[in-house]
């Protein structure tokens, strides 16, 4: 059915579990989800129960230690039925990436385990209303106060937010240093002047809770520093090279789901005598859309691979163009899938129209599809300048 | 105390075929599963266990194959598998399984609960589970949908009737058969199926069980299957219409032509 790309036992194990949950578990509720835009947690207790929520958490820490790789199988496998509800885990996992990165013996202990085993959940806060593309923007401060930092501004956008137990939050704790001026705290829901604003009401990814955070004299202890202060723009740069391929996943995974829909819809839908799928211009939307399915899969495993392989090298590059390409093709694909089921792809009665709705937001989160662009040809230049000094 | 639970491989049955000339199922090509009514048996034994500690056993008897049925019980939960398997098990009828399964369960000994599904649905016979209960002489509940409590000594338990369900205390050892109104079997964890893949299953032969071969498998089997078959479907009835005097009159005549009035 698919291409061979020798997974290992393991992994075969994780995309198992993952599929049983998504079509056992997800697929008969996800209307309801997208309709009702509740946060799904009957699914989260599912994730965890099967042991998903630490797919790439290291062993040590409660988690089934298989990186990247594993995160993006689970994350691809379970977007194919739902690529909303589905974000629950993913934005964990980019809320804890700075604690794998950064965090140090003790940060990991307290955090990671109750991550891992899917008790509680996490969020990673950037993005401000003024400070999107360009987090040096950023308004959000900390400023030191004996053995504490005071924090105040307001996040938006934030995925989990209000629903996450466990954040980790940038914020400027030297305002004169840009880029080397931001710092990076986990914050604890529940913590005095740590507030949540208003819920985004979204074109897709609606079981996904999408809030502002609000900082009001918020006061935490110096312990909730991840790495040294003014490191903040690294370790958010550090967390994007690895979790970039988890949006890609989300991407890759809608966009194969949306193609199962449309093969099958295009085998039974009948038109002038025949089943749709016996036109050529149907089939050979389905032999591109298939074709670019699997160009992205090549490439992402290819990039998140890489990810695991080692920490010398920086992979900003291809975690970008994995993440670029991806989302773009699960646009695309999308949107043609809908195509194919005509009339009825657009009505809330079938999957596709949901399908390319959550599509769009990977081509903007984590990084515009422009952005990412930025990413690979600055890469491409330092690489070129590097090898021509 | 440890709780046991018997299961059995079957074939899928969605596409289950009888051998014309044997009556027997054909099993080769065939995929097998876990006897779906014992996924419910499994699920409830381990959330016994975690509410009363002890161990999961799963048990079942079968050729050497059926040790993954074991692994999925325990991937799922149980923490051991016991394969009861040897030649002179084969071509058991209920009776004898029912013989083999109770020595092993002897041979384990320290159990408080035995849980099996409420019949298997290759046989459909739901024999074995009572069978199993009475050559241990313990008490058993069947159709059991749910347990309301449990401690050391006795257990609570809803048995499901066609009008209602009977509320049964029964003491301690006892068997369960149990309904699918039971409880939502889980998804296998990652964990678990990674405790399914390393875990050592134990093989117990009919020696091993102090098993009177004499008693099992074929030559302990007094059933005997003749033929099986595919009943043939039922015809619809005949119809009267008209208004109510002559529809009257027809079917009293059509009755009494019948011989039945």
């Amino acid at each position: 059915m698919v291409m061979d790309y020798f997974l290992s036992e393991e992994e075969q194990m994780m995309v198992e579990t993952a599929r049983t949950i998504a079509n056992e578990k997800m697929k008969p509720v996800r209307e309801h989800y997208d309709e009702k835009e509740e946060f799904p947690w009957e699914i989260v207790k599912e994730f965890a129960a099967a042991d998903l929520c630490g797919v790439y958490i290291p062993e040590e820490y409660g988690g089934f230690g298989k990186g990247i790789m594993g995160l993006v199988l689970v994350v691809e496998e379970l977007c194919k039925v739902d690529g909303a509800v589905a974000l629950s885990l993913a934005a964990t996992a980019l809320g804890t990436l700075p604690i794998l990165i950064a965090g140090n013996e003790q940060q990991k202990q307290k955090y990671l385990p109750d991550i891992a085993s899917g008790k509680k959940l996490a969020a990673f806060g950037l993005t401000e209303a003024g400070a999107g593309s360009d987090a040096t923007g950023m308004s959000t401060t900390a400023v030191k106060d004996g053995d504490y930092y005071v924090l105040n501004g307001t996040k938006c956008f934030i995925t989990n937010g209000g629903d996450a137990e466990t954040y980790t939050i940038f914020a400027k704790t030297n305002p004169q240093r840009g880029a080397r001026g931001i710092s990076c705290f986990i914050l604890e829901k529940g913590t005095p002047g740590f507030e949540f604003g208003k819920k985004e009401k979204k074109l897709g990814i609606r079981a996904s809770s999408t809030r502002e955070l609000i900082f009001n004299n918020c006061k935490i202890h110096k312990d909730q520093l991840l790495g040294k202060e003014g490191h903040g723009l690294m370790i958010a740069q550090a967390t994007l090279d690895n979790s970039r391929p988890g949006v890609a996943a989300q991407a890759l995974g809608i966009a194969a789901g949306a193609l199962d829909e449309a093969v099958e819809y295009a085998r039974k839908r009948v038109q002038f005598g025949q089943p749709i799928a016996s036109f050529q211009g149907i089939q050979h939307m389905l032999a591109d859309m298939a074709t670019k399915v699997e160009a992205a899969r090549a490439l992402l495993y290819s990039a998140a691979r890489m990810v695991d392989k080692g920490t010398s090298k920086r992979t900003s590059k291809e975690s970008a163009m994995a993440k670029l390409f991806c989302s773009e093709v699960a646009m695309e694909v999308t949107t043609n899938a809908v195509q194919i089921f005509g009339g009825y792809g657009y009505s809330r009665e079938y999957p596709v129209e949901k399908m390319m709705r959550d599509a769009k937001i990977t081509t903007i989160y984590e990084g515009t599809s422009q952005i990412q662009k930025n990413e690979i040809a600055l890469n491409l230049i330092k690489e070129s300048a590097a090898k021509n000094k | 105390m440890n709780i046991i639970v018997c299961i059995k491989q079957v074939p899928n049955t969605t596409n289950v075929q009888i051998d014309a000339e044997t009556g027997r199922l054909k099993r080769e090509g065939v995929e097998s599963i876990v006897n779906p009514f014992d996924e419910y048996a499994v699920e409830e034994g381990v959330r016994l266990k975690e509410k009363l500690g002890g161990k999961v056993i799963a048990v079942t008897m079968g050729p050497p194959q059926a040790e993954a049925v074991l692994r999925e019980a325990i991937s799922k939960g149980a923490d051991e598998g016991v394969l009861v398997s040897d030649r002179a098990f084969g071509g058991a009828d209920t009776l004898a399984t029912s013989y083999a399964l109770s020595c092993a369960i002897k041979h384990l000994g320290d159990y408080g609960v035995i849980i099996c599904g409420k019949q298997a649905t290759d046989g459909d016979t739901a024999q074995v589970g009572p069978g199993i209960a009475e050559m241990l002489n313990i008490a058993h509940v069947a159709y059991v949908k749910k347990v309301e409590s449990i401690d050391e000594k006795s257990i609570k338990v809803e048995r499901m009737m066609e009008d209602g369900y009977d509320l049964i205390e029964s003491p301690l050892p006892v068997l369960l058969t149990v309904v699918k109104e039971i409880n939502t079997p889980r998804v296998a964890s990652l964990k678990g199926k990674l405790a399914a893949k390393k875990a050592v299953i134990k093989v117990l032969d009919a020696a091993a069980v102090g098993a009177d071969t004499k008693r099992t498998g074929l030559n302990g089997s007094p059933t005997q299957v003749m033929k099986i078959f595919t009943p043939p479907q039922r015809q619809g009835g005949q119809k009267f219409t008209g208004d109510a005097k002559s529809v009257a009159a027809e079917l009293v005549k059509k009755l009494a032509d019948a011989g039945v009035v």
